[in-house]
């Protein structure tokens, strides 16, 4: 069974967002790592590149798939992943820990409450399944 | 919910992902495509490939009947049960399907693909007319294909003495009847390995005598990548009615010289054509089927299959393309980026074999 941590929040399009101060953290959740397989290729976005919520800022490349990553909430990147470039299989592993892809320092720290929670993100992903 | 191969409740209870394979629902992988593929590579897998179609060819003129249906030529194969892989082209020299034949003599053995099952027999009856020759589907049959360096000792194991003697006088690229059971040494991994077309209600117990000699069973995700890497061809992704063998890297499964199969005359006047060839990702990224292809900067064609490579650590595919060059580049989501252009295949027996396309 998937995960769903409930300190994290989400997005529908399969994104975990952290909230770290005045940053969160970004990453894909065990239910879509599962859904895509093997991950092998993560192309992330450049450190300081500007964002608004729902551009599309990275690529997750699976076994199966290209998938686009949004930007959950406006900002600008301040750091990505470099673990992903040699070993991208930690998205599989562990994606809600050494599998984070960037971090984007957010003006607005009241957006995070937006996002959907564990628990709207969990029924969402079940609803998919049926 | 599609259809099921005797082997459906194995693949779910051993938590396959399963999916939708031209209304067969197959397992994908069973946890990781990408160990999967290294377990064919290193040791010993097995994949249930029982969606695809089993056909006989009943009747004295089952010879001349596939001289006539098929671009490789029958008359070729010299021992009995070898097995021939060729085309089977429309009056315009498109290919129908690809597909293998094995030399049992009457009935003559041809495995076809499920996803063009019906147009295939539609076809094949078709141009059996006025051929002493019975097109007979035998869909009781399950098939498993064991494959990779260990398979062949690994299969030996578990079968009977009579199996055992016809496996050891098989040679590459042959098979043979035994006891209901047709035991092939091909595939479509580019390993050692069997086939082995077998009664329906024996494969659950082979599948297990199979996983207990401790054979990985594999999904088709990993069949997928591994025959990419071999460089064979994958039916509707690498060729279709659209094209002929010449444009899809099978010349060397045409034979034209004094024959006269269908296709035959529109595959002469073919002269100038577009070829299948390999690309090997220089950088890191994922080159996947439709990604247009660029030589010195000018689209020349489009990628037909690609994935990342696990054998070798890096995204390789092949492409049907109008030119070649030393610059050739495939654009990734609006990005130039940097291939080689090779000629296939990309690993054989677990090594790196391809050599860079003169141009």
């Amino acid at each position: 069974m998937a995960e769903f941590p409930t300190e994290l929040r989400y997005l529908k399009s399969h994104e975990w967002v952290k909230q770290e101060g005045d940053m969160v953290v970004v990453g894909i959740s065990d239910h879509a790592q599962d859904a895509l397989g093997d991950v092998v290729y993560v192309e992330l976005p450049e450190v300081a590149a500007e964002c608004q919520a729902g551009d599309e800022i990275a690529v997750v490349e699976s076994v199966k798939a290209a998938s686009d990553i949004y930007a959950p909430i406006a900002g600008t990147v301040v750091e990505v992943n470099a673990m992903l470039e040699d070993s991208p299989e930690l998205v599989n592993e562990k994606p809600y820990a050494d599998g984070w892809f960037f971090k984007i320092r957010i003006s607005d720290s009241a957006a995070v409450e937006g996002l959907l929670t564990a628990e709207q993100y969990q029924a969402l992903c079940e609803a998919e399944e049926h | 919910m599609g259809k099921k191969t005797p082997l459906f409740e194995k693949h779910e209870s051993l938590g396959a992902k399963m999916a939708d394979f031209s209304g067969w629902d197959m397992p994908i992988h069973y946890g990781s495509q990408i160990e999967e593929h290294h377990a064919v590579r290193q040791g010993a897998g097995v994949f249930d490939v029982s969606h695809m179609t089993v056909v006989e060819l009943h009747g004295t003129d089952g010879m001349a009947y596939l001289d006539r249906l098929l671009a490789n030529d029958i008359g070729r194969l010299k021992s009995s049960g070898q097995a021939m892989y060729s085309a089977m082209l429309s009056e315009t020299g498109g290919v129908l399907d690809d597909l293998i034949v094995y030399a049992t003599g009457d009935p003559y053995l041809v495995v076809v693909n499920f996803a063009t099952r019906g147009k295939d027999l539609a076809w094949m009856r078709q141009v059996a007319e006025g051929y002493e020759c019975e097109v007979v589907e035998r869909p009781e049959f399950a098939i498993l294909a064991v494959q990779g360096p260990g398979a062949i000792e690994k299969v030996k194991s578990v079968v009977g003495e009579e199996k055992v003697a016809l496996i050891e006088g098989l040679k590459v690229f042959q098979g043979g009847w035994c006891d209901g059971w047709f035991i092939a040494r091909t595939g479509y991994t580019g390993e050692q390995g069997v086939e082995i077309i077998l009664p329906e209600d024996q494969a659950v117990s082979f599948w297990d005598s199979l996983l207990e000699a401790g054979i990985r069973p594999i999904g088709l995700g990993a069949r997928d990548t591994l025959r990419l890497e071999a460089g064979m061809n994958l039916y509707g992704n690498d060729m279709d009615e659209s094209v002929t063998p010449l444009e899809s890297y099978m010349a060397n499964t045409v034979v034209l010289e004094g024959r006269d199969f269908i296709g035959a005359d529109a595959l002469r006047k073919q002269t100038e054509h577009d070829e299948l060839v390999g690309l090997v990702m220089l950088g890191k990224g994922i080159l996947r089927a439709h990604y247009p292809v660029f030589s010195n900067d000018a689209p020349v064609g489009e990628i037909t299959s690609g994935a990342f490579s696990p054998t070798l650590g890096k995204s390789i595919a092949l492409a049907r393309v109008s030119a070649t060059s030393s610059n050739m580049t495939v654009g990734i989501r609006g990005k130039m980026q940097a291939v080689e252009c090779v000629n296939p295949p990309f690993v054989r027996n677990g090594k790196q074999v391809y050599k860079l396309r003169k141009t």
